[in-house]
């Protein structure tokens, strides 16, 4: 698929212990609830069926759950796997599972967990779940710099590294989380043509 | 054709040498640099050889002129960005909009291992300062700070590919004539973090690692950063004709593997899809590469995967290559930096590096790697590969001007 | 030996995070890896920490994972020939 704008074609925006598919609220639990009850809440409410889910670290588990709820439904068309790619941003990258695995040093080192002491495996954990095998890349910034990511798009749809994306915000440290998901193709029609503005969520 | 940025310089500290010259005697000599560590403290010390930088942050601070207190990480990287700079006819940075645009894996954790080791014995003891450099991105931007970059700040985290990503990042922005010079690459120190870590993993080697070896048993880890100053064509016709460009970055591509969190697909998918991509975009074929600095860690599991995806992509004729991390062990999210500095140089010297302790040929596979450092030979392009955790694969191509 | 197989599984499915698979679930000689049930590359190193924590064996070599931990019992011989031998 060579033609056309590029569009964004869906939203996901989990905060505040809340789920939204494209505006409209999907999931919802009690906002004193913690992230893993509400994690594997949203699991069984959009999933099930994946036993991997489990074992992945919670930056992990917000994306991969973000990128269901994107795709469930309404997967990629058209696009070759080589060409679907993944940019993603956030402050912490992995400090919050690095801490937790710094806390099994002390006793046994945990190999399941160091494996996800690093930002990116949120990508890897898409891409293995979705077969996408364009190009990655992870970047860790302050905000959410939707101008920097806008650009970066730009160029890669430009030069035709991919023809669909996801991409977005993928934050968490502690209790403290939000996850901003696009999927962002070139096609005849979407949600928006991509931009800084369009990127940016409208407050919910 | 090509990725429209140029190469002006780079500049590498690791555990062969504090800059390129050091570096490239090493070669020369085949001194490797695994030993038992020096400046990190671990119960492993005696079981795992390690690649370190040979100063302690005393002597590496006022080599960055930076105080001593920040996160080794930050040190090294200051030095290697300086040297690349340096290294540059470029001369006042301060007159060009530059980019600065590093990777690492570990950000601050040095330090933050220090402040919890104090902590722990006393939870007044512990310095905070410690843990406020901790992230990704403080790293950068302390060195940018220091080095007077403002236009044009990013931090990239994908794990082993770290550096290479960042060098298409900057190539991007130079492209898009959002700067006029990105310095670009990657910094890592050695922390107790990543060697236990690694560790847990079961594939350290307690000997010295033996990349593309049929007896390798494992990786030894290493630190540094590594820096190449990428620059328009239309810049590179204005350098001074005692420091011309090295060479270009004709090519780079990234693909995903998409097999499993750590570990290589059996047929390197992946890596496959990053080397083919790299040459479609510098319009080359397998048969015009002079030479591959491999990803090479020394892993059962990478250099089988690298190796098939090799053979599958250049059979029946193999070029040239070598793993110069059995020389500086892996510096994780330097690594990239580094050898992409490695590969310009050879593109630029016609160097050709070894491969430290092979002896046996990887059964599997239908070529080995080179023993032997050569200088001289006629190196048209070379390509450098650089593999990491979450199946994000880079290669990058490197081509004389 | 039943009851050992029996703790084993318990075990698994805490270390291993099986939320979905319950230790009755788990054959004594159905292989665990690959196709059986599902395990990976960090799992078998999450049972050598396992096995360490429980049982005070240390498997230096991981090449020796794959015949060890085909089904849960062959790890429970494992541990019944390395307890006999101390």
């Amino acid at each position: 698929m060579d033609n056309g704008e590029v569009y964004i074609t869906g939203t996901c925006v989990i905060r505040n212990n809340r789920v939204y598919h494209n505006g409209t609220l999907l999931s919802e639990v009690p906002q004193e609830t913690e992230l893993p009850e509400f994690l594997r809440a949203v699991y069984d409410r959009v999933s099930g069926q994946y036993p991997k889910f489990h074992k992945m670290d919670n930056l992990s588990k917000l994306g991969w759950l973000a990128a269901e709820v994107l795709l469930r439904e309404a997967p990629f068309k058209g696009h070759l796997p080589e060409r679907t790619g993944l940019v993603l941003a956030n402050r912490s990258a992995s400090l919050d599972t690095d801490l937790r695995y710094y806390d099994t040093v002390k006793d046994i080192a945990s190999p399941a967990l160091f494996v996800y002491t690093l930002s990116n495996i949120v990508m890897g954990e898409i891409s293995i779940r979705h077969g996408f095998k364009g190009e990655n890349v992870f970047f860790t910034s302050d905000t959410f710099d939707t101008s920097l990511m806008a650009g970066y798009l730009e160029q890669l749809f430009n030069e035709r590294a991919v023809s669909a994306c996801l991409c977005g915000w993928v934050e968490v440290m502690g209790p403290q989380y939000e996850v901003v998901l696009h999927k962002v193709e070139r096609t005849d029609k979407g949600m928006a043509v991509l931009s800084a503005d369009s990127l940016a969520p409208a407050t919910i | 054709m090509g990725s429209g940025a140029w190469i002006a310089g780079g500049g590498v500290i690791c555990g062969i040498g504090n800059n390129v010259a050091e570096c490239l005697e090493a070669f020369r000599r085949m001194e490797s640099g695994m030993a038992q560590m020096q400046h990190l403290r671990s119960v492993h010390r005696s079981t795992f050889p390690v690649a370190e930088v040979k100063a302690d942050n005393k002597t590496l601070a006022a080599m960055a002129g930076m105080p001593e207190y920040i996160s080794r990480t930050a040190l090294l990287s200051r030095i290697a960005a300086q040297e690349a700079w340096n290294s540059t006819g470029l001369g006042d940075i301060s007159q060009y909009r530059v980019g600065f645009v590093s990777a690492n894996t570990v950000g601050g954790m040095d330090k933050t291992e220090d402040f919890f080791a104090d902590y722990l014995e006393n939870e007044s003891n512990g310095h905070l300062r410690q843990v406020v450099h901790h992230e990704c991105g403080a790293v950068t931007e302390l060195v940018a700070d220091a080095m007077g970059i403002r236009h044009h700040i990013s931090t990239i985290s994908t794990a082993c590919s770290s550096a290479a990503n960042a060098l298409m990042y900057g190539s991007r922005l130079i492209n898009n004539n959002m700067v006029d010079v990105v310095i670009a690459g990657g910094t890592d120190a050695l922390t107790r973090f990543t060697l236990n870590g690694f560790n847990t993993l079961m594939i350290l080697d307690q000997a010295a690692c033996r990349p593309f070896d049929d007896t390798r048993t494992g990786l030894n880890l290493g630190e540094g950063a590594g820096y190449v100053v990428l620059i328009s064509e239309a810049l590179a016709a204005e350098l001074p004709a005692t420091h011309p460009a090295w060479c270009r970055l004709s090519g780079y591509a990234n693909a995903n593997d998409a097999y499993h969190q750590t570990a290589s697909s059996p047929d390197g998918i992946g890596n496959f899809l990053a080397m083919q991509g790299a040459l479609e975009m510098s319009g080359l074929t397998p048969a015009d590469i002079d030479y591959i600095n491999l990803h090479g860690t020394g892993t059962q599991n990478n250099d089988i995967a690298e190796g098939t995806a090799i053979a599958r992509l250049f059979a029946p004729a193999f070029p040239p290559l070598s793993s110069t991390k059995s020389f500086t062990g892996h510096t994780l999210g330097a690594s990239g930096g580094i050898e992409a500095v490695f590969s310009a140089m050879a593109v630029k010297e016609g160097i050709i590096y070894p491969n430290a302790n092979f002896s046996k040929q990887i059964k599997e596979l239908p070529f080995s790697p080179v023993v032997k450092f050569s200088t001289g030979n006629q190196l048209q392009h070379v390509m450098s590969n650089s593999f990491g955790f979450g199946g994000n694969c880079s290669s990058l191509v490197f081509s004389k001007i | 030996m039943e009851n050992l197989m029996a703790a084993l599984k318990a075990q698994i499915v805490e270390q291993l995070n099986l939320q979905e698979v319950k230790p009755e679930d788990i054959g004594d000689d159905q292989p665990l890896f690959k196709d059986g049930l599902g395990l990976d590359s960090i799992d078998a190193l999450e049972i050598i920490v396992l096995l360490q924590q429980h049982y005070g064996i240390r498997i230096a070599n991981p090449e020796q994972g794959p015949e060890i931990f085909y089904s849960v019992r062959t790890i429970a011989e494992f541990i019944t020939a390395h307890q006999n031998k101390q």
